[in-house]
């Protein structure tokens, strides 16, 4: 007893040091974004970043990314996962594998070779936002899956699947009707973290030269002092709000440990 | 046709074309099942393997075309690369240490330190947010913290009157970064940590103590070698977290420090080594590197998962 006393006072130093770098910088943000008008705190660098058009336009760019990237990882995650759980468990360990690739290759060692391999014929596709797309759902894997992967093992895949069958479901009726409803909790976890991903996402966007929030905060970074600090608060919002719906939606699941990949 | 090469030829289709006739029939359905994960591995070829492989190919590309070993070469010996190397290490070196050890002390404090439940499950949630908090937002709160006008920066100026970004003295260098990478890697090791102390059993304590042993035999001898492979692995993460990172050092320093990502960033914006297969080069570097982290975490997490059951 006397121990734990003894070393609570440790345990409060380094708790509140933990507490000091997490928050000073986010005090200091919001601090920074407030002081546009000489002398005083105001919301003017607020009422700027909000009436430059540009802010809605690369917002509303990344929001389009991040609702096409969440359709095509779910559409590609959802399925394999719940294939692997209920056919191939022999093949878990490639998916997974697969899945662990972003931490492998860093964000801007991908797009290099995907700049060098499909800017040029055969197949041209940065033209077009499929490289996007595809690099952010690279990015997502391993929370999508992760996330998904613990739905489904939290539920009796087998069982539920050969009920739907034997009461006559086709795969489009067992996936949407029967799968899909249980493994709510786990993939909206996923798609919250990949919104969070996408939303502030810098490095894909700016080297495949696509309009998107992330560098939108860059530019206006090097150009303007307060705006940009107040941008970023908005941006912690975000990042806040979809975590924080994580959170909430897992409540009681013990989902837990993300680990991220965009740096 | 077939008259030509009539050994040659007759058994191929057999095999290559009804290839579940060679297992047994029950396997039949088996074998079809594999067309469901075609679409996910489809993508990994095409948008991750492809890739990389072309990376690695092209590493060994002459400028105009043919074999060489020279670029390879040139990222190991030329200054620039060396020291792009260098720092983007050290950065990351730095920051999985520092991480690491402030993480554990931050898990301990919450999970056997004695502190209130609650404050467990706050800083939990904290650190899910902070370890997903990078990039270009992250950049700006320390410039906004500890810049030219930052917060910290003019409190410091008021309470002591010395402004730290006199002298020369400037925050946009390797350790001003890893401050700033200190606040996404800290919390993941928080988030790897405390399951990890949660799983500490009180018979082992209990243990060590009927054999007459201190708490500091306990951590010595128990605790401690218990952990390792987790401490281990993490930091092996977080190395390779901070090795592969982009965003955040270049909205914060632009390209004042010369990180291997920056390099090859600035490579795919404009050709700006003049040589594309040296960009592959230090490319193939990075994946070579991040590749031994993975392998490192892997095998750590297996003599983890020892003690977990």
């Amino acid at each position: 007893m006397k121990e734990t006393r003894r070393a609570s006072v440790w345990a409060w130093l380094w708790f509140i040091l933990g507490m000091l770098y997490f928050f000073i910088p986010l005090v200091a943000t919001f601090e920074f974004s407030l002081r546009m008008l000489k002398g005083r705190y105001t919301f003017e660098a607020y009422r700027v970043a909000f009436t430059d058009p540009r802010f809605l336009q690369s917002f509303g760019y990344s929001l389009l990314w991040a609702t096409l990237t969440i359709i095509f990882s779910m559409l590609l995650v959802v399925p394999t996962a719940y294939w692997v759980h209920l056919r191939l468990p022999k093949v878990r360990p490639w998916v997974e594998f697969v899945t662990l690739m972003p931490f492998v290759v860093p964000a801007v060692v991908l797009i290099f070779g995907l700049i060098r391999l499909y800017g040029h014929p055969p197949l041209v596709l940065t033209s077009t936002p499929i490289l996007l797309i595809v690099g952010y759902t690279v990015l997502s894997l391993p929370y999508m899956f992760r996330s998904v992967d613990s739905g489904l093992r939290a539920i009796d895949v087998r069982t539920l699947t050969e009920a739907a069958q034997s009461l006559g479901a086709g795969w489009p009726t067992i996936l949407g009707q029967v799968i899909f409803p249980n493994l709510r909790v786990g993939i909206l976890s996923g798609v919250f973290l990949t919104f969070a991903i996408v939303m502030g996402e810098f490095t894909f966007a700016a080297l495949l030269s696509w309009p998107a929030f992330g560098p939108y905060i860059e530019e206006i970074g090097s150009m303007r002092a307060y705006t940009p600090q107040a941008v970023s608060v908005l941006s912690f919002a975000v990042t806040w709000l979809s975590i924080g719906l994580i959170q909430w939606v897992g409540r009681g699941s013990g989902a837990q440990t993300q680990v991220a990949g965009t740096r | 046709m077939g008259l030509e090469h009539p050994v040659r030829i007759d058994p191929y289709p057999a095999i290559a074309g009804d290839a579940p006739k060679a297992r047994p029939p029950s396997s039949r359905k088996f074998s079809w099942a594999w067309i469901g994960v075609v679409p996910f591995f489809l993508f990994a070829i095409l948008f991750l393997l492809l890739p990389a492989a072309s990376i690695v190919v092209r590493s060994f590309e002459k400028l105009g075309g043919g074999v060489t070993l020279d670029n390879l070469r040139a990222v190991v010996t030329q200054r620039d690369f060396v020291n792009a190397y260098r720092v983007s290490l050290t950065i990351s070196l730095i920051t999985s240490l520092g991480g690491a050890v402030f993480g554990f002390l931050l898990a301990y404090a919450v999970c056997l330190g004695g502190l209130p439940r609650g404050l467990r499950s706050f800083l939990v949630t904290f650190s899910g947010v902070a370890s997903n908090f990078a990039g270009v937002p992250l950049a700006f709160a320390f410039i906004a913290t500890m810049g030219n006008a930052g917060l910290v920066t003019r409190i410091i100026e008021g309470l002591f009157n010395i402004d730290i970004h006199a002298h020369g003295f400037t925050i946009y260098n390797m350790y001003g970064l890893s401050i700033v990478y200190m606040y996404f890697q800290f919390p993941l090791m928080v988030l790897i940590m405390a399951p990890a102390l949660d799983g500490l059993r009180r018979e082992w304590r209990e243990a060590c103590e009927n054999l007459g042993g201190t708490g500091f035999h306990y951590w010595r001898h128990v605790a401690f070698p218990i952990l390792l492979p987790t401490l281990l692995g993490t930091m092996i993460l977080l190395f390779g977290n901070a090795f592969g990172a982009y965003a955040t050092a270049y909205a914060f320093s632009g390209s004042f420090i010369n990180l291997v990502t920056i390099v090859i960033g600035a490579q795919i914006q404009g050709d700006v080594l003049y040589n594309p297969g040296l960009g592959n080069a230090l490319a193939l570097g990075m994946i070579i590197i991040m590749a031994l982290c993975m392998v490192g975490y892997v095998a750590m997490q297996r003599r983890a998962a020892r003690w977990v059951r």
